[in-house]
């Protein structure tokens, strides 16, 4: 063996040479991301223009201009519509979003009784947080807690009528309380329901299967108006003489059977992307129908599709707002209904009204979707090999 | 091998495992809950109707409907029938649906490829309006194009005057209706004719390039006959085409053609917040398609346009079109929500006919089933579409 | 689970546990089927009295807001001549007016709701018609509001509009699924002049268009419209036409086939007509216990051994109750939307028929 003269040969790495100016720093970014080529230019000129007229329009109107409190129209009227503000003036008229704050949140509960909603909000923040950091511990019981036991709490909570709280009819529920009621409980509600909907459309029993494939087309076939009209005007018909019950359960079921439509299809998505193999292998291990379901391929399954549920919750947390059209007030409908308010009547309050009902829907939405989206980046791991 | 001795001498048990047997019991448990919890139904409908005499049946779509309807895309007065009625509200909410697939589409196009644009401008500003319109709920869109629409524009005494002697004002968009004179035929007659023509003219043109490789300007071709010919028709006729202007008259503007606030702001509603999610589709089918395509056909020498046309998007649409369905159907749906602003759709006006003659039962299953008609035919077409861009294996 | 395979003792284990399961599904199914069956039981059907009192209180049908007739105020408490008949009712059948539960009702959700007995009497401004009385299914027990339709314009915006006859091109805004609706075609046909209807689902949205200036004309009750103006943004520059194009006897109506509900609230009616004529008011009617009066006493049921009351179903001193909780029919008026109001109607037609009105009660005796 001849040993080798490696004097030559390098024991450091050379330190890597910074890029040519051309390609970093402040300057260059601008020329590859805005000003690439001609038609780059000239898209980002116009771009600049839709921004600069915009968002200073926005900005004034939201924050510059806008009337925070005043105890009427006033405060948001111009002299010519009989207010205190110059001619010309536009800006938000936050002072109404700040009177009405509590209709806007619990709707005509009684004022006195309004911490029983507070309370439940409480609760449920309480439950949930847990719930969504995937660190804490004891997932099962705080999952019972929140799907199972906390429903029936809040339901005795609100209504009433029970352990010595005085009773509050559904009627009086408004605002956001109603909009995150129905929401919740049709989440709660629809998760099982669309699991044993999909299940039962890929059953191997045909009649099961027809029934299934008829319940899932026939109600995503529908808009949820018809649903809510269905609920709403031909229920009370379906029911014997003189059996009734509350417009707003209604409302309730209406919902989640609609979004358990939804949500067995996002599921037999889930169902049909775990590999036969699986399966197979929970009948080897002789496992019965609902063992193999329940421990084998369901948390696979579900696991897949977390995010097609989160998209399935957005949709029907959004969906709710159409329960105004029935007469039950959800924060959208209160809102609406507070805008025909004579002592709040100017040109802004309709706008401001809005703008802040679309907020908050696009608070829980964005924030949903976000979290979904976390899910997924954290639960893919789990799927490289 | 103990089990499986096990196994042969006690064989499955009683027949209640029998998986035939159990499953033949639990179907027949099903049909029974079913038919009897339907029999209940209908019991309690009857037994409801008859108590309580409220009328019942279809009759009632021949009767005389006594109300009027804003926006008559056919024939109909306050003297035609409750089922004239809903007809008129199932076209219109045809043609709100139609208008805003057209129109969602373009703009989610246009929004979906700004999204992946090189610019960085661009692609903020397209994901702001695709994160706004995806976390709002369309009815609260509606709500704001109404609100909108009615507070901006001015009334109708101060219109605002548009070319063309269009008005823009409150009660709506006014421009000149077409009056087509005698000989108007002749352009239907020439525009069928072209229409021949360039589907031939194509036909050819691609039987030569199979043989001979040789291209022909087909689309440009096609152009020229199907403006061409009519035009040619036209002119022939002695121009019989003459315009009824919008005039204004002690309340409105009469005559012209006036498209309504209610549908302006529910189109416009409707395509901005399907286009949201038409641009999240339009971004991920163009993103599934992998760089090697793009980079292959560069290499066979094909230039960035023709990369697009025949690589690109024929294998996006693949990706693209099943979910592209289920917004399409969404948008339908949601035109329902036109009840809101007094659009009288399908919803509206089996509403009212509902309210009329008190009849809620056959009211809302007249409503169901044109919704579920209408799904079913918009979801037959895609799926024509989806078979035929299909990846076809050989 | 996965275990059991390995040994005999323990597949016989695992049948159990199938046969467990297979158990524990048909006890569920049983428990459904039960559940079911109970409902079923408890529908077999009593008299609305007896529910009512069963359950101690009237569920009672109003609008979502119309003020005047029915709209929450500030507190979520339901105001207006039409929840304080209802207020009526109650207290006839409990003696306390307050024993009363208010269901917000859309136009479309009214009757269904009557029907299917989610409320007991709807007093909701509803126009009685021979339609509603026939095919319906109700049972209109009298009016306690004579109306008629009208139209209100912005006079600012359209002056020297002063008749409804020179309403030809307008748009009309107007609620759907109303008489008002079928009533407004019909005048317009009927006159040759042409309208575009600009049709909403909800009062507050034909409110909204109206204010908003997307129709020139707002068809209404004329009730509803004196009501209407007054939420406006400027109430002084809108004007209600004098013309009035059709009746429209506003009532409240019951289900059929129960003639002991009907009695009650027909009654409450006629009860709240004639104390207005003989002068009880919610003021003095304790005194008026001991009016000389015959016919007083009588209707207060101060007469020995009256039966008037109980052979009605309820107590016999049902019109004291009725009168203090809500006062007469005149003072109900006024407080609701007469000259105590804001919306300042005249009595016109709903003035007794001794001072020249409609409203006219047969005898209490």
């Amino acid at each position: 063996m001849q040993e080798h003269d490696t004097s030559w040969v390098r024991t450091e790495m050379a330190l890597a040479e910074p890029a040519p100016a051309g390609v970093r720093g402040p300057l260059a970014w601008v020329r590859q991301n805005l000003v690439g080529s001609v038609g780059d230019t000239i898209l980002t000129i116009l771009g600049i223009i839709i921004v600069a007229w915009v968002l200073p329009q926005v900005i004034n109107w939201a924050f510059i201009n806008a009337q925070w409190t005043g105890p009427d129209r006033s405060v948001c009227a111009t002299v010519a519509q009989g207010g205190i503000q110059p001619d010309g003036w536009s800006g938000a008229c936050w002072a109404f979003v700040n009177a009405k704050f509590g209709q806007f949140m619990f709707g005509t509960y009684p004022v006195e009784e309004r911490w029983r909603p507070i309370l439940v909000a409480v609760l449920l923040v309480a439950l949930l947080v847990p719930m969504l950091i995937p660190r804490v511990p004891r997932k099962g019981l705080n999952a019972i807690l929140l799907f199972l036991v906390l429903p029936v709490v809040s339901f005795f909570l609100l209504s009433g009528g029970a352990f010595g709280l005085t009773q509050v009819e559904t009627s009086r529920w408004g605002g956001l309380l109603v909009t995150l009621s129905l929401s919740f409980v049709g989440i709660v509600v629809s998760l099982p329901l669309g699991t044993v909907l999909a299940l039962g459309r890929r059953s191997k029993m045909p009649i099961v299967k027809m029934l299934c494939v008829i319940f899932i087309e026939f109600v995503r076939g529908i808009p949820l108006i018809t649903v809510l009209f269905f609920a709403s005007v031909m229920l009370p018909l379906f029911l014997p003489a003189g059996v009734t019950f509350d417009k707003f359960l209604r409302a309730l079921i209406g919902v989640s059977l609609f979004a358990a439509a939804y949500m067995a299809e996002v599921i037999r998505g889930g169902l049909q992307a775990i590999p036969k193999g699986q399966y197979e292998g929970a009948d080897s291990l002789g496992l019965g129908y609902w063992q193999k379901m329940g421990l084998i391929v369901l948390p696979q399954a579900l696991k897949l599709v977390i995010p097609a549920i989160v998209n399935t919750f957005i949709g029907m947390f959004k969906d709710t707002s159409l329960v105004l059209i029935i007469s039950i007030f959800d924060l959208l409908g209160v809102v609406k209904q507070n805008l025909s308010d004579a002592n709040w009547a100017t040109p802004q309050t309709a706008k401001s009204g809005l703008v802040f009902a679309a907020f908050v829907f696009w608070l829980f939405c964005f924030g949903m979707s976000r979290y979904s989206m976390y899910t997924e980046r954290r639960l893919d791991t789990g799927y490289k090999r | 091998m103990a089990s499986q001795e096990i196994l042969r001498e006690e064989p499955s048990g009683s027949f209640v495992n029998d998986p035939k047997i159990r499953s033949l019991f639990f179907q027949t448990l099903v049909v029974v809950l079913l038919f009897g919890s339907v029999w209940w139904i209908v019991q309690n409908v009857i037994d409801n109707l008859q108590r309580l005499h409220i009328a019942s049946g279809f009759g009632f779509l021949k009767g005389r409907a006594g109300f009027d309807i804003s926006d008559t895309p056919i024939a109909y007065t306050s003297d035609s029938t409750y089922g004239r009625a809903i007809i008129v509200g199932l076209i219109n909410t045809i043609i709100v649906a139609v208008a805003g697939i057209i129109t969602a589409t373009i703009i989610g196009f246009v929004i979906g490829v700004g999204r992946l644009s090189q610019n960085w401008l661009i692609r903020k500003i397209c994901t702001v309006y695709v994160e706004i319109f995806r976390n709002i709920p369309p009815l609260l869109v509606i709500f704001f194009w109404y609100s909108g629409v009615l507070a901006v524009l001015p009334a109708p005494r101060d219109s605002f005057h548009l070319p063309f002697g269009s008005y823009l004002n409150q009660r709506g968009f006014y421009f000149p209706r077409t009056v087509w004179g005698e000989g108007s035929w002749l352009m239907l007659v020439a525009f069928v004719v072209a229409l021949a023509m360039a589907w031939f003219v194509a036909h050819k043109a691609r039987q030569r390039q199979m043989a001979t490789g040789q291209q022909f300007p087909v689309f440009w071709t096609s152009v020229a006959l199907i403006v061409g010919l009519p035009l040619l028709a036209f002119v022939l006729g002695g121009m019989p085409l003459t315009f009824d202007f919008p005039k204004q008259s002690t309340f409105n503007l009469t005559g012209g053609f006036q498209i309504k606030p209610e549908f302006l702001s529910l189109y416009l509603a409707l395509s901005c917040y399907t286009a949201a999610f038409i641009a999240e589709i339009v971004r991920a089918g163009i993103r599934g398609v992998s760089k090697g395509q793009t980079e292959a056909a560069a290499a066979l020498g094909l230039r960035s346009s023709p990369i697009l046309r025949l690589v690109v998007v024929p294998q996006a649409m693949r990706i693209v079109i099943p979910p592209m369905t289920s917004q399409y159907l969404n948008l339908t749906k949601n035109s329902s929500l036109a009840i809101a602003i007094g659009y009288p759709d399908l919803t509206a006006t089996a509403g009212t006919v509902l309210n009329q003659t008190g009849q809620a039962v056959e009211g809302v299953l007249i409503m169901m089933i044109a919704y579920l008609i209408l799904s079913l035919v918009t979801s037959a077409v895609m799926n024509v579409v989806n078979a035929r861009m299909a990846l076809v294996e050989r | 689970m996965g275990s059991c395979i390995h040994t005999g003792k323990k597949i016989r284990v695992c049948l159990k546990t199938e046969k467990g399961l297979w158990v524990m599904k048909h006890i569920a199914i049983g428990i459904f089927g039960a559940a079911t069956l109970g409902l079923m039981a408890s529908a077999a059907s009593a008299g609305t009295l007896d529910t009512v009192k069963a359950k101690g209180f009237i569920q009672c049908g109003v609008s979502t807001g119309l003020a005047g007739f029915s709209a929450p105020d500030d507190k979520g408490d339901w105001q207006g001549i039409d929840a304080d008949f209802c207020r009526a009712v109650a207290a006839a059948v409990f003696g306390d007016g307050s024993k009363v539960k208010f269901t917000p009702l859309s136009a479309k959700e009214r009757f269904t709701a009557l029907q299917s007995g989610e409320v007991d009497i709807l007093s909701r401004n509803t126009t009685w018609t021979i339609n509603r009385d026939t095919a319906l299914g109700l049972n209109f027990v009298g009016t306690t509001y004579y109306d008629g339709q009208g139209f209100m314009i912005n006079a600012k915006k359209l002056p020297g509009v002063n008749s409804a006859l020179q309403l030809s091109g307008a748009a009309v805004c107007v609620q759907s699924g109303t008489t008002t609706e079928l009533n407004l075609a019909d005048y317009f046909k009927a006159n040759k002049m042409e309208y575009n209807p600009v049709v909403f689902e909800k009062l507050e949205e034909v409110n909204a268009a109206y204010d908003a200036g997307r129709c020139d004309v707002y068809t209404t009750d004329q009730s509803g419209l004196y009501g209407i103006r007054l939420t406006l943004g400027s109430p002084a520059d809108h004007v209600v036409l004098p013309e009035i194009i059709s009746k429209e006897p506003l009532g409240p109506a019951v289900r059929q086939g129960d003639d002991q509900w009907y009695h009650i609230v027909k009654w409450t009616y006629f009860a709240l007509l004639d104390a207005e004529e003989l002068g009880v008011t919610k003021a003095n009617v304790d005194e008026m216990k001991n009016s000389p009066s015959p016919e007083i006493k009588r209707v207060l049921g101060q007469e020995a051994d009256t039966k008037i009351g109980t052979d009605l179903g309820v107590s016999n001193d049902w019109v004291v109750n009725i009168v203090k909780a809500v006062g007469n029919y005149g003072e109900m008026f006024d407080r609701n939307v007469g000259s105590g109001s804001p919306l300042k109607i005249a009595r016109g037609i709903n003035a007794l028929w001794t001072k020249g009105g409609l409203q006219y009660a047969p005898p209490i005796r």
